[in-house]
């Protein structure tokens, strides 16, 4: 059952969704909110997925402040009204992928 | 035995009280490990003791070379005062918006403070203290955030010293900062039992919380992905500022004055007690709330701190 959740972008991702902090997005897991986000911003594809269609490893979500890691990644359950939150994942001090 | 030859001999086995008057859960317990008693104030005098010690055994760190660090305050204190003691000299860079309690505790143990902009952070002071190692090759620069001694003095001190005292934990709750604790911690308590959950704490990106060093400011400690860091944790969060600093003055109901990471470790317990049916979660005070009076993080009002806590670096 797709809910509506509000998806906050880094400052890195912004210019791929029409310059917005905040953006809303459907779905009832992670994949499918994320599916949402590329069919009104395909630009962040390469940034959600990697060419295999799973999470990008250089990015870290939370849900909720929870880190999708943990949660099943792509298959986390989301519920309405609930705060994705993208950020670059940079490792040894420069920023990675 | 509470007699010593050194303070350096103080240095862990610090105290692990139960609290779980504080747990919102009747069926949890919960358990804190006071590293404020720690002589320098922190538990970095874990890793500062170990890195020096570590590197008098290989070499790479011969008697009267200069020391450097960076750290926005504990390390610094306990490499400080470890160096002191041993006739070290000893360099720290430092962002210019820490408290001045740590400033002048740095001072009174003779450190030589090089101030850093308050607006990058702790890894901007990470990034002064690399360029000041390629300046000076002959000093000896400890770099907390990959020095596998870190991890290593909490795998061979802090989590045996826990499993000791408290065999039936089940739940391990700690702030990431250079990751040293929650790697080091956690390693040994899934290797002593492989149900033990670890769980992660963090503030949000751009906001800076005492103690703890978001993975998302853009650097993720070598200590935490040589270790596989990520495959170790069974759960992490991002807590903010407002419920880091309400936990921090919870804790003086059950007499604990601590540091606003011990606040946010403490939000992250909560969460975790609601979460399970039950169970014993252990976690990590980093420090007492000395240094942080100046803040005013216990009696000012509640709102002014929480926003004050977004600019200033409370660690």
């Amino acid at each position: 059952m797709p809910v509506a959740v509000e998806v906050r972008l880094p400052n890195i991702l912004r210019p791929l969704a029409g310059g917005e902090p905040v953006v809303k997005a459907a779905g009832g897991t992670l994949r499918e909110v994320f599916d949402d986000l590329v069919r009104q911003y395909p630009g962040l594809q390469g940034s959600l997925f990697n060419t295999e269609g799973e999470m990008h490893r250089h990015l870290n979500v939370f849900l909720n402040d929870d880190d999708v890691r943990y949660l099943g990644r792509l298959e986390a359950k989301v519920g309405d009204g609930d705060t994705v939150t993208l950020m670059p994942a940079v490792a040894g001090g420069a920023v990675a992928g | 035995m509470a007699r010593f030859d050194s303070v350096l001999e103080t240095i862990g086995n610090t105290p692990l009280v139960d609290i779980s008057e504080l747990s919102p859960n009747p069926r949890v317990r919960v358990l804190i490990k006071l590293e404020g008693l720690n002589p320098a104030g922190s538990v970095k005098d874990r890793a500062a003791k170990a890195m020096i010690e570590d590197a008098e055994k290989d070499g790479s760190l011969a008697p009267g070379q200069r020391i450097l660090e960076s750290s926005s305050g504990n390390t610094a204190a306990g490499l400080a005062m470890i160096a002191r003691v041993k006739g070290y000299p000893f360099t720290t860079v430092v962002p210019e918006n820490v408290s001045i309690e740590r400033v002048k505790l740095l001072r009174a143990f003779g450190a030589e403070i090089v101030a850093s902009p308050a607006a990058e952070g702790s890894n901007g002071a990470m990034r002064r203290a690399q360029a000041l190692a390629a300046e000076h090759p002959d000093w000896w620069f400890s770099f907390q955030y990959g020095n596998p001694a870190n991890p290593k003095a909490h795998f061979e001190g802090t989590g045996p010293e826990i499993w000791r005292d408290c065999p039936e934990v089940t739940h391990f709750v700690a702030g990431l900062g250079t990751a040293g604790t929650i790697i080091g911690v956690g390693s040994f308590l899934k290797q002593c039992n492989p149900a033990v959950s670890i769980w992660a704490v963090q503030p949000p990106a751009g906001e800076t919380v005492e103690g703890l060093k978001s993975l998302d400011e853009g650097f993720i400690p070598p200590v935490f992905t040589d270790n596989d860091g990520y495959a170790l944790l069974d759960r992490s969060r991002v807590v903010g500022p407002r419920e880091s600093i309400e936990w921090a003055r919870r804790l003086a109901d059950v007499g604990i004055f601590a540091g606003i990471s011990t606040g946010a470790a403490m939000a992250g317990v909560a969460r975790c007690a609601s979460e399970i049916d039950e169970g014993t979660i252990v976690t990590v005070s980093p420090d007492g709330g000395w240094k942080y009076l100046s803040t005013d993080v216990w009696t000012g009002d509640l709102d002014e701190v929480v926003e004050r806590a977004k600019h200033e670096l409370y660690f």
